[in-house]
């Protein structure tokens, strides 16, 4: 089983460098270099001659990779055209601000949506299910810039219980941050509770209908130790790799929502830094972001391993 | 002669019998048939809007901002005079056309690659899975941001690029239909007979993961619908003055405390036609047999 | 109730179809089961047996209601309880031993906690108490290391095991009632009859009631004192074991009886035309009008009665069936051609062996072969033009390996086949020529996965013809219902597709793809295995019409010894990807010579419970065959010690035309014969 796990471990390490090239290659084929974009009509002169050294432009492409990637290794990002600063200094509170909306949000919605989509497989097509579904399917199809808008609309500006706009500056306390959160928490959250909900409902509806559980009930096995000893784990497990695909749908969700709410993270960073021509902060967001869902991925395959019994004994007998 | 009591009476059909046959059964349940009604409703809006919008959508009016609605301007004036009826009328049109041709690129090279992988196996399949994950794994978000800042948002950008995104997603579920179709014996009897390779795929593969493929692009049409629009909202799609629902939305936020009307409009067009098109998908797929229940959403 | 332990009075089950029909499943079921009794439900799918077992137990699958009736177990009704009290009964009065144990048991629980589970909701045991019968159930049902296998998981047992784990789990609330639906299909044959033994002497043990829902004839002959045929939902025949399986006085029960191969019966049995109607094409009249030798005009317009025969303690359903009573009971079988096969040669298998062993990267560059224990190994047959070989074994015993590279579809590691004296046959595909793979076709196993669901009928008939002739247009079209009238299908067939077509008409499509190649020799992967029992003898018959017709040689596969036994001129017996035996199979069968061969035959369950299966060797099923010596030194029991451990057996001729392969001189094997 060790293993197994150190294939994964391995595959994700691959999966991140051939990320690590789509960035880089992805950026160079693009028309215009870091400097050119960033400087603009001003892309001449000293400026640029002084742009291109301090970026290392100067250096062939292939160097310019190894260097890069040995130094992301390392932590260091490289620099910011636009904040005139190390890479790093700018990450730092955005990450920590866009970690406390995600981790908010998750720790609301995964509980909240096993518990939707149990109820709504248990209590299927009657009441319980038909309103929560719709207002999953509400949820799920409407697009996150919308919800957050209307979110802002009925709550911020019609009934004003709460901020609209987040309006704190960027390195800000928990405390402090905390009543602005809210709202884009409720507004993401919204959204991954549906997707997951729905998913966890149809696994739990196929468990239900499979011959095991048709077993078990002639067994005489009570109904909710059922649901819980035989159905449950059985229909969780491959929500596992749900949970991690919706994971890693936040990592984009969030940019629009934090527009919307103006919240300083790392979603309004991807944001300013392409509207700012800032590349080195682009490729830097790029692996970084794809780091997270790898990291995510791989835990949840680490999870599904342990987890199953099929795989954690790896014998199958005819 | 064989008792043929039993076996069930159907004759041969049609092409046109058999996709008016689907279409029926897509309608005859109620989610099925609000579906369609609001999809096909859309459509004809955005084919025939521009003959009967009452205004210019791009005239700018300044001493006609921000009015309520009323029996001139139904749907009230925007921030810069424009009347919010004609602007929300024609505001599907560039998202309907640039998304319905970037779903079916997507559809075929999805569809293609998945084939390939499922029908090639081995280790070229693993590679290229493994290559389709990494790029899976870069936010869309932030790649077609980069895309549209450095090409621009012309249609003949966005088209290719979004088709290529939402592409990744079919790339799997055709990849999945084919392992499936693959396994079965006729494909091997085929095989053993010694039909070439490209007859095997199109006779007999092709046929039996089509549906699967057609049901999963009418899922991205609508995802990317989504997405497209909000690109848009975030100033990276179709640019001013063309009216899009996503770039009305987005103007119109900053004033909805007193402005509402020019808000809500894009906001109930946007979100019917995405749900209309979620809905239309989802009978399709039952109307086919497909069980997508257990798919990963995005 | 008195004797009874449960009364079943009229019941109908259905359900209600898109169309908003009401659609009957099991129609006026009527019959009592005694304390102590074993029953047998016979019936084929489609018959609604399975629908019957599981309203003895109050269940009704999803989708389906009582029409009327009702099922009384100590004097309720089973069908109006509630979940409540059913609880209270499932498991601990009335018990179900299921058809698939492997999807059966529930995957992320280890086996001991679930026969606990049973423990822990039935009994009033204390938990060390528990522990301990745990181990006495699964001693009990004969599976060693009783609290090693507890800590197992349901997937790491094989299909014997996982089977008698539910014996076990049904057995721990003392039931008075066990319900078993076909809780032998799909094992072994040598471990088919093992359970079955285990069944039998737990009921006699125990005095617990069962009723055995099965299609298989022959293992409800083994375990029934009384039997309860069902036909189209309906009770059909009902009577002592002896008065239905030897002297079946309804023309359903005779025909199929008639139709199932014997060992004790040389040829081909008679086939019954047609196949039973599926819910909600019940015309009006007897159900099996149109499939009867028996029936007259009366039978055709009237529903016959369920009638109480006294003196034979037997009911039946038929006007005619006196008729029946007096009929001779002998079976007539197709004399099969007794030609002697000419010694022409039309393939040949030399020192084949076949390996599924994938090579590392290093031996794969230096181009060395790794495997020194093949699934397959030295396999040695000559196949003579227009004869029938059959290749029987278990699972596991390469039959099928060995037909798929005969077709080109896997590599042989060593040895050459060889096709008509002359042509090495590659086992690659694309190194074939055109001709050599039209003489060769295959028919598989099941006729659902074997035809393209998305091709009618006609486009796939084509598909041989267009490939090898290149033949298009009204030539293509004549050809195609010349086809369909060979396999007694007419030609308003071209049109449908395979949804539409019942087992048998599918596999009928398959024969007459496999023929439409004009091939020299057809494969044939299990073909009947995946059919109903009645409508296996009309496929066995049209293949041997249509060999008869076109001199075609098939090579035939199969576990099932009794089909092998009715069509093939000569039998090799596989074990483990190892020749055992070879010869004529009429020699084969009656005096079988190879260890292993005598364990298999000595297995058969015969539709007669006068004849009983003798069990000769465990129940053990091998993972691997050994790396040295004879293949069948795991389970042998006549095994003479290290010889057979280290030493290959040689090649010994019998007196009968066999040629086996054992270290026990040929003499004395014939002497030591258990059979």
């Amino acid at each position: 089983m060790f293993f197994l796990i150190f294939k994964r471990f391995i595959l994700g390490l691959i999966t991140l460098f051939i990320v690590s090239l789509i960035t880089f290659v992805g950026v160079e084929i693009l028309p215009g270099d870091a400097c050119t974009s960033y400087l603009e009509r001003e892309a001449f002169g000293v400026a640029l001659e002084a742009c291109i050294k301090r970026l290392g432009l100067d250096v062939p492409a292939h160097e310019r990779y190894l260097s890069w990637a040995y130094n992301v290794i390392q932590g260091d990002f490289g620099y910011s055209l636009s904040g005139q600063m190390q890479i790093n200094e700018v990450l730092g509170p955005r990450i920590k601000n866009s970690m406390v909306l995600a981790s908010a949000a998750i720790i609301i919605g995964i509980p909240l949506a096993l518990i939707l989509g149990i109820i709504t497989a248990l209590w299927r097509d009657r009441m319980p299910d038909i309103i929560i579904s719709t207002i999953a399917i509400f949820s799920m199809t409407i697009p996150e810039f919308i919800s957050s808008t209307l979110l802002i609309l009925i709550v911020a500006i019609w009934l004003e219980w709460l901020p609209g706009i987040v309006i704190v500056p960027t390195d800000v306390t928990f405390l402090e941050l905390l009543p602005n959160i809210i709202l884009p928490v409720i507004a993401i959250a919204m959204i991954m509770t549906a997707h997951m909900a729905r998913m966890v409902r149809s696994s739990v509806i196929q468990v239900m209908a499979s011959d095991y559980i048709q077993m078990a009930i002639l067994k005489g096995v009570p109904y909710w130790r059922m649901v819980f000893k035989h159905v449950l784990p059985n229909a969780l497990l491959p929500a596992i790799n749900v949970v991690a695909l919706t994971i890693a749908w936040l990592l984009g969700g969030v940019v629009v929502t934090e527009v919307v709410f103006n919240y300083p993270g790392l979603g309004r960073l991807v944001i300013e830094s392409i509207s700012n021509r800032d590349l080195p902060v682009v490729q830097a967001l790029g692996i970084i972001l794809a780091s997270i869902y790898v990291s995510i991925n791989f835990i949840a395959d680490l999870l599904t391993l342990m987890l199953n019994p099929r795989l954690r004994t790896l014998q199958t007998r005819k | 002669m064989e008792n043929n009591k039993n076996t069930f009476e159907e004759k041969p059909k049609s092409s046109l019998t058999k996709v008016l046959e689907i279409l029926s059964t897509m309608a005859s349940k109620p989610s099925g048939f609000i579906g369609l009604v609001i999809l096909i409703f859309h459509v004809i809006l955005a084919v025939t809007s521009p003959w009967f919008a009452p205004y210019d959508y791009k005239s700018i009016n300044p001493t006609l901002m921000l009015q309520a609605p009323s029996l001139e301007y139904w749907f009230g004036t925007d921030s810069l005079g424009r009347d919010v009826f004609t602007r929300t009328i024609l505001g599907g049109r560039t998202a309907l056309t640039v998304t319905f041709f970037g779903s079916i690129i997507a559809l075929l090279w999805g569809g293609l690659l998945g084939i390939f992988c499922g029908l090639v196996g081995g280790r070229i399949d693993d590679i290229v899975m493994r290559i389709v994950d990494a790029f899976l794994s870069i936010p869309w978000i932030l790649a077609m941001l980069l895309i549209v800042s450095l090409l621009g948002t012309s249609t003949e950008v966005l088209i290719p690029a979004l088709g290529f995104f939402y592409g990744k997603g079919i790339v799997r579920v055709a990849r999945a239909a084919t392992h499936d179709v693959i396994a079965k014996d006729f494909i091997v009897s085929a095989k053993a007979r010694g039909h070439s390779n490209f007859s095997i795929i199109w006779n007999e593969i092709l046929p039996n993961v089509r549906d699967a493929i057609l049901v999963e692009g009418a899922m991205r049409w609508s995802w990317m619908l989504l997405g497209f629009s909000s690109l848009s909202f975030l100033g990276f799609g179709v640019s001013p003055p063309t009216p899009d629902w996503g770039l009305m939305i987005s103007n119109a936020r900053g004033l909805m405390s007193f402005a509402w009307w020019a808000v809500i409009s894009p906001i109930v067009g946007l979100s019917t036609l995405i749900i209309g098109i979620n809905l239309t998908a989802d009978a399709f797929a039952k109307a086919l047999g497909i069980d997508r229940s257990t798919k990963a959403p995005v | 109730m008195d004797n009874n332990i449960q009364i079943i009075k009229n019941l109908s089950i259905g359900f209600k179809s898109q169309k908003g029909n009401q659609i009957s499943i099991l129609r006026n079921i009527s019959t009592n089961i005694k304390k102590g009794e074993t029953i047998g439900i016979v019936g084929e799918s489609g018959s609604g047996k399975s629908t019957l077992a599981l309203a003895m137990m109050g269940y009704i699958k999803n989708g389906l209601f009582t029409i009327e009736g009702e099922c009384l177990f100590e004097s309720s009704n089973l069908l109006n309880m509630s979940s409540r009290d059913l609880e209270k009964i499932r498991g601990r009065k009335i018990a179900m031993i299921p058809q698939n144990a492997g999807q059966a048991l529930t995957p992320n629980l280890k086996i001991g906690y679930q026969i606990e589970e049973a423990l822990r909701l039935h009994t009033n045991l204390s938990k060390i108490e528990r522990e301990d019968k745990i181990s006495e159930l699964l001693n009990k049902v004969r599976l060693p290391s009783p609290k090693i296998m507890a800590l197992r998981y349901p997937h790491e047992l094989s299909g014997g095991q996982q089977q008698r784990v539910a014996v076990a789990m049904a057995l721990a609330g003392n039931p008075e009632l066990l319900l078993l639906d076909e809780p032998t299909t799909g094992l072994d044959v040598t471990t088919q009859a093992h359970v079955l033994e285990l069944l039998k002497d737990i009921a006699k043990d125990t005095g617990t009631s069962m009723v055995y829902v099965s299609h298989d004839l022959g293992a409800i002959a083994q375990v029934c004192d009384r039997v309860i045929v069902m036909y189209a939902g309906e009770i059909v025949l009902e009577g002592p074991v002896r008065k239905i399986l030897k002297e079946p006085i309804h023309p359903y029960t005779y025909g199929l009886l008639k139709s199932i191969p014997k060992l004790s019966l040389s040829g081909l049995p008679d086939s019954m035309p047609g196949s039973q109607p599926q819910p909600g094409y019940v015309g009006e009249g007897c159900a099996f009008y149109d499939r009867c030798d028996f029936s007259d005009d009366k039978c055709k317009v009237n529903v016959p009665k369920l009638e109480y025969i006294s003196d034979i303690d037997t009911s039946v359903r038929c006007f005619n069936h006196s008729d029946l009573t007096s009929k001779n009971n002998e079976q007539k079988t197709n004399n099969p051609s007794n030609k002697e096969i000419k010694i022409d040669e039309i393939l040949n298998l030399k020192g084949v062996s076949i390996s599924y062993a994938k090579q590392g990267i290093i031996d794969q560059f230096l181009n060395k072969v790794t495997d020194t224990n093949p699934t397959v190994k030295d396999i040695n047959i000559n196949i003579n033009k227009g004869e029938t070989i059959a290749l029987v074994g278990e699972s596991g015993s390469g039959k099928s390996t060995i037909l798929k590279s005969i077709a080109g579809l896997l590599k042989t590691k060593d040895g050459n086949i060889t096709f008509d004296k002359e042509k090495v046959l590659s086992g690659n595909l694309k190194e074939r020529s055109s001709e050599d793979l039209r003489s060769i076709q295959l028919i598989f196993q099941n006729p659902d996965e074997s035809l393209n669901p998305n091709h009618t009928v006609e486009q796939i008939l084509s598909q041989p013809l267009k490939l090898y002739f290149g033949l298009t247009g009204t030539k293509l079209k004549s050809i195609i219902i010349e086809l369909l009238e060979k396999v007694r299908l007419g030609a308003f067939y071209m049109s449908r597709y395979p949804r539409q077509l019942s087992g048998g008409e599918k596999q009928r499509i398959a024969v007459a793809r496999a023929f439409a190649a004009k091939p020299d020799i057809i494969l044939c992967d299990e073909v009947t295995s995946a059919l109903d029992v009645s409508v296996q003898a009309a496929v066995l018959d049209l293949l041997q019409k249509l060999k008869e017709e076109s001199g075609t040689t098939y090579i035939f596969v199969s576990h099932d010894l009794a089909v092998v036994k009715a069509i093939s001129d000569r039998v090799a017996v596989l074990y483990q990807g190892r020749l055992c035996e070879i010869g004529p199979s009429k020699n084969v069968y009656q005096f079988p010579s190879h260890p292993y061969t005598e364990v298999l035959i000595g297995a058969v369950l015969e539709p007669d419970p006068d004849i009983k299966p003798k069990l000769v060797a465990e129940d053990i099923v091998e993972e691997k065959p050994p790396e040295t010596g004879c293949c069948f030194q795991g389970r042998c029991p006549k095994i003479l010690g290290d010889k057979c451990k280290n030493e290959t057996p040689p090649w010994q001729i019998g007196e009968n035309g066999n040629a086996i392969r054992c270290h026990i001189n040929i003499k004395d094997l014939k002497r030591q014969q258990v059979l």
